[in-house]
């Protein structure tokens, strides 16, 4: 019997392995936070065993791709992404970490012209273990802290 | 590669075969401007120098090349005189400023300006040094002053000497040299290392690299010193400073022990790390450096309006 900490829904993605306190911020990358976003059900900081506690998001409804979801994959890495249909998980993935991340992140050069001019902020990734990004703009990479203190 | 329209931003954006198209172009250039005095490739066209941040060198270096080759140019040389004071945004200057030229070579104090003005425009945009980001256009006239000077890249032994850590200038040339078969020495105090990581990117790209603090003790084995400024206000102290300055200058007896082919290069404008007394030596190739600016960046404007 899997563990139904939220209300179970029909149709929809269910965002799992969440670290604890990160739903708001997921909502937030997606794109769900919106009044028209649909039925969003959060349960925060639920006993895990990977994670010691760890949020959960379900999004009623909606279908989320794993290019969408993979947004989170800064700031959720191991969170894992199950399609419910009819009321039973019939796809589930682990977001990975895209190429390029756009938009998510700020850039912690205060003199990169991304935090100065209206444009969108960009990073590709150098590497993932350890994670290291570059700024499309200013060229310098971003590591560890800097990462998770700008999202 | 199609170099018409194409934006001159960043070394990392270039192939070894684009920095050879580049160097191969330029002389063929300055053989050309030697012979007939000047050029008529880019006739009809105007460049737009726009520097947010004053550098006569670079910008009239610039001017220089799009009128050897015939063109035209309009600009400013400070932000001060622009719309900008009254909090004109970058990307509105550049579409305006497109309007009134085919080619835009942008200065600014903010790192990634450049490439958001070539994002935005039209037109071709070649970076003249965005902050303490890149300056592209150095680093190609760097690697063309070498080339032009030994014949070859390949097989040079080449130290760097000064301000390792923060200068931009050392960093792309290290960068681009990595496309090489040369072997680097890299001089500077303690405290002004190159930063690791750029070290393990050029020898995970094959390069011999070594790190000294001592100049007299490597300068036998160069065929290139290139040399940086050292500044003051990277030391804690007035007198670490003096002390390690002094060491660093590079005059003739310290050349006393040199190759007779060594040649000394610097970016200028320099301060005191190179004695005027070897400007008149065979060693000197900076004003040389200065000259390569032009055809370097006659060909880099004449290449990506599509005109040469
Ligand atoms: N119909 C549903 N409506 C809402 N949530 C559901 C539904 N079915 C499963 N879930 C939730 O989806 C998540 C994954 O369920 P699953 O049964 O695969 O658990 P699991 O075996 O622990 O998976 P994992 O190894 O990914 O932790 C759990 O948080 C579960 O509560
Ligand atoms: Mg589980
Ligand atoms: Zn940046």
């Amino acid at each position: 019997m899997p563990e139904l900490k939220v209300e179970v829904i029909p149709e929809g993605t269910v965002i799992d392995h969440i670290p604890s306190g990160k739903w708001l911020k997921v909502i937030e990358i997606l794109g769900l936070t919106k009044p028209n976003g649909g039925t969003l059900l959060i349960a925060s900081n639920v006993p895990s065993k990977k994670l010691g506690r760890k949020d959960i998001v379900k999004v009623e409804g909606r279908y989320l791709s794993e290019e969408e979801v993979n947004k989170i994959a800064l700031i959720a890495p191991l969170a894992t992404v199950n399609i419910v249909r009819d009321y039973r998980i019939v796809e589930k993935f682990n977001v990975e970490i895209p190429d390029e991340i756009v938009g998510i992140l700020r850039c912690p050069n205060p003199n990169c012209v991304s935090n100065h001019e209206h444009v969108t902020p960009k990073f590709r990734v150098e590497s993932r273990e350890p994670l290291k990004l570059r700024c499309h703009y200013c060229e310098r990479t971003v590591e560890g802290d800097d990462i998770l203190g700008n999202i | 590669m199609d170099w018409k329209g194409r934006d001159v931003i960043s070394v990392r954006d270039f192939s070894k075969e684009d920095i050879e198209f580049v160097l191969k172009v330029a002389e063929r250039l300055e053989e050309e401007l030697k012979e007939k005095g000047s050029l008529d490739y880019a006739r009809g066209k105007i460049l737009a120098t726009l520097f947010f941040e004053p550098s006569t060198r670079t910008r009239l270096s610039f001017e220089s090349a799009m009128y050897r080759l015939g063109g035209s140019v309009i600009g400013f040389s400070s932000a001060s005189s622009t719309s900008v004071k009254k909090g004109e945004s970058l990307a509105d200057t550049i579409k305006t400023v497109e309007q009134y030229s085919d080619v835009i070579v942008i200065r600014h104090p903010m790192e990634g300006a450049a490439r958001l003005a070539a994002e935005v425009a039209e037109v071709p945009v070649i970076n003249a040094g965005d902050g303490s980001n890149q300056h592209p256009t150095q680093t190609l006239l760097d690697l063309y002053t070498m080339k032009r000077a030994f014949g070859r890249i390949d097989g040079l032994t080449i130290g760097l000497l000064g301000d390792l850590k923060y200068g931009r200038t050392v960093h792309s040339l290290a960068e681009a040299l990595a496309f090489y078969d040369v072997e680097l020495y890299l001089i500077s105090p303690e405290l002004l290392r190159m930063p690791k990581h750029i070290i393990g990117e050029l020898r995970e790209k094959g390069l011999e690299v070594h790190e000294t603090t001592d100049l007299e003790d490597v300068i036998p084995e160069l065929d290139v010193l290139y040399v940086t400024r050292i500044q003051r206000e990277r030391f804690p102290d007035e007198e670490e400073y003096l002390k390690v300055k002094g060491s660093y200058q590079v005059n003739l007896s310290v050349l006393k022990n040199a190759k007779e082919r060594l040649r000394v290069m610097h970016p200028l404008p320099r301060v005191d790390e190179i004695h005027p007394e070897v400007d008149k030596s065979e060693h000197a190739l900076y004003f040389r450096q200065v000259f390569s600016g032009v055809p370097v960046r006659m060909t880099l404007l004449g290449l990506t309006l599509g005109v040469l």
